[in-house]
């Protein structure tokens, strides 16, 4: 992960990339009638455009929808996926159960599609299946759980969670710098998976660069409102007085933000994280304590579309030079105060 | 402990026999035949049923974190505002366990109470029932979880499902149905009168509503269990239900009952849990079904049925919440949260082996 955050910011210019071909496809989709060819008007590379070109078929797999992020996931890729001509999205009934979704994953394989978009339940679980499908010539989008190995996937594209925690400890010690002695309180998620714990340890990482801040309190919730509520609470009696708290997730944020109220108090700064519509629409209002959200974008969804129609349409992607997608794309994880949220209102999920 | 001849006594749930077989050995009167020594005031063996050993172990217990807690975080622990915060946390799986001390009693299991406490919130907070304010919301909650209650007791009463596997089914489509009407969202409250409920300003000589609910719900069961017909034949039908059955009992009408008893307690948390979180969630309750048996078991109900004590039970619940805040005040992570938890349990149950078998 580290790694992978070391060249954060030339990925994110393949990202704003993707998001600029994005727009002008959506653009020319309604204004373009004379689409008999493809990419003629870009004679360097021969990039995906909104233009109808060869008809993909995209078998798309993802986790169960029972939280309000994997929920825009599905949506994310539906949507995209409707806005192209030439692309048939056949999507699985979604299933946090491994067994399942290599089920419905193999049954995809049998359908012949011709490219796959796999966000897996478990990545290393699911392993063998994307193996399965690349082998059978069907190239496979990873899109966020990465597969235990890179054989199993022709291109992965997902977030970056330790660049989240970065990003939200350098928001908080920019806030509270020339604060002596400031106080920060973590509210994690679900503490056994690893998605967790990289974002503690970037968190933790860019409060290192801030002297004047300690770190008194960690709890670790469960992603889920009453969990947050929960142990907010807790975290709220244990620190009688601190100056910031960055919760990892705007699901459970509606429960610490609960308990915040209930507790009576506001004389510190919230930081969110993953970008859920309310938390912005929180932001927005700015009459609370969350005064920003560290994205883990859902978007990522409609890129693995774009992503997939151009692997299946043996294109690159618009605005690189390079004949074909890239093999993996990291995400930024922007922070989204009250001066920048009409931008990003319309990514929030609910 | 399965056998119905040596079993001592169904009709003292409170009461653990220090000799087993010794103090009570009322082996009739299984069907509401008041035993001896509780309408005799005899005020011995009262005194040694409220004072109850294994709850005595627990209160014990409970001492001891009390301590802890006092010697390592001597400002935040005992508080007003702490004690208040932890009545608060184990006030809706206390009303969702003491629904689950009755059905273990009966010899019965009810797995489905997270799912139910999930369906009723979900189902209480949508935009429509949300238009019908506190009552709406109020009333929701409970049918919801009586409308649950009703199927798994019909399954398992007149059906002759195994209450594992009937209650199980229920667990899987009302969390399935749960995610099907929130659509995995999660459902922001905005009727003021149903958030106002959870915030100091509702709080009655510092007791919030929520603890004093918790409070009704524990009073109630215990009268319930200890003090009427109900509760004699629910020990009785855990205890041995073709005795019970040959004994006059309806032994499949009380099973309807009781899981109906379960899912209204399923539907008064769910409320409860809108109030503390200010939403509903199809995640809401997750893993209660565990949480409630190990507070049942840790108080002293016995699994297999036959004995249940609501006293134990509650708290049972009080001793793992308290867990939980001492943890979290001393900012110590879930994993080791999660390692005292089973250590407890399993030192809980040690205890009362070595109490209950001769």
């Amino acid at each position: 992960m580290r790694d992978a955050k070391s060249s954060a910011t030339s990925r994110r210019n393949l990202l704003l990339g993707t998001a600029a071909a994005g727009a002008l496809f959506a653009a020319g989709c309604t204004s373009n009638e004379n689409n008999d060819s493809d990419g003629n008007s870009k004679p360097a590379a021969n990039t995906a455009d909104d233009k109808p070109g060869k008809e993909v078929t995209i078998g798309f797999a993802g986790p169960q929808a029972d939280h309000g992020w994997l929920n825009a996931i599905n949506e994310q890729a539906k949507r995209r996926a409707k806005e192209y001509q030439d692309v048939t999205l056949e999507s699985t009934e979604g299933s946090n159960d491994t067994a399942q979704q290599i089920g419905q994953i193999e049954t995809l394989i049998n359908k012949k599609v011709d490219v796959l978009v796999i966000l897996p339940a478990d990545g290393k679980a699911l392993t063998q299946v994307g193996l399965k499908a690349m082998r059978a010539g069907i190239p496979v989008v990873n899109l966020d759980r990465v597969f235990a190995s890179a054989q199993a996937y022709r291109c992965w594209i997902g977030g970056d969670n330790y660049g989240m925690g970065l990003n939200a400890g350098h928001y908080i010690g920019e806030r509270l710098k020339g604060k002596k002695n400031a106080k920060v309180i973590e509210l994690a998620g679900i503490d056994n998976l690893e998605l967790t714990r990289q974002r503690t340890a970037g968190f933790d990482a860019a409060l290192k660069n801030y002297p004047n801040i300690e770190k008194v309190g960690r709890q670790a919730a469960e992603f889920t409102v009453e969990s947050g509520q929960s142990k907010m609470a807790q975290l709220l009696q244990a620190h009688s007085h601190f100056d910031a708290l960055w919760n990892h997730d705007d699901d459970q944020g509606v429960g610490a933000e609960r308990a915040i109220k209930q507790a009576g108090r506001d004389d510190f700064l919230m930081v969110g994280g993953a970008g859920a519509k309310r938390a912005m629409d929180t932001i927005k209002a700015d009459n609370t304590v969350l005064k920003a959200t560290v994205l883990y974008p859902p978007t990522m969804a409609a890129s693995a579309i774009d992503l997939a129609r151009a692997l299946g349409q043996g294109k690159g992607v618009g605005g690189l030079a390079e004949l074909e997608i890239p093999a993996s794309l990291t995400l930024y994880s922007a922070v989204v105060t009250k001066d920048n949220v009409d931008e990003y209102l319309p990514t929030g999920f609910s | 402990m399965n056998s119905p001849g040596s079993r001592p006594a169904p009709h003292t749930p409170a009461d653990p026999a220090p000799v087993p077989g010794a103090g009570a050995t009322l082996t009739a009167g299984p069907a509401g035949e008041p035993p001896a020594g509780r309408t005799g005031a005899d005020p011995l063996s009262r005194l040694r049923r409220l004072a109850d050993l294994r709850n005595l172990s627990l209160v014990g217990v409970l001492a001891v974190l009390i301590a802890v807690g006092g010697f390592t975080k001597p400002d935040e622990f005992l508080t007003t505002d702490n004690l208040q915060l932890v009545l608060t946390q184990a006030s809706v799986i206390g009303v969702v366990t003491v629904g689950v001390t009755f059905v273990i009693t009966s010899g019965g299991i009810d797995l489905s109470v997270g799912a139910m406490v999930a369906l009723a919130s979900v189902w209480a907070t949508t935009v429509a029932t949300q238009t019908y304010g506190l009552g709406g919301i109020l009333l929701c909650a409970v049918l919801v979880g009586l409308g649950c209650g009703l199927v798994n007791g019909v399954l398992i009463a007149y059906g002759g499902m195994v209450p594992f596997i009937a209650t199980l089914a229920m667990l899987a489509s009302a969390r399935g149905l749960a995610l099907q009407i929130s659509d995995g969202k999660t459902q922001v409250v905005t009727v003021e009168p149903v958030l106002d409920l959870g915030l100091p300003d509702a709080y009655v000589l510092g007791v919030p509503p929520l603890v004093m609910i918790f409070a009704a719900v524990t009073v109630l069961g215990w009268l319930v269990l200890n003090r009427t017909t109900f509760g004699r034949r629910t020990v009785a039908i855990g205890g041995n239900a073709e005795a019970a059955r040959l004994a006059g009992i309806d032994v499949r009408r009380q099973r309807l009952m009781l899981y109906l008893l379960s899912g209204l307690c399923c539907g008064i948390a769910a409320f409860m849990l809108v109030v503390l979180t200010g939403s509903g969630q199809n995640t809401n309750g997750n893993l209660y079904e565990l949480d409630a048996i190990a507070a049942a078991i840790i108080g002293g109900t016995l699994l297999s049925g036959g004995r249940g004590t609501i006293t134990g039970s509650v708290l049972g619940v009080l001793v793992f919440t308290t867990i939980t805040n001492l943890f979290a005040l001393n900012n110590l992570q879930s994993d080791v949260q999660q390692i005292a938890k089973g250590a407890i349990i399993v030192a809980a149950v040690l205890v009362q082996k070595g109490r209950s078998t001769p």
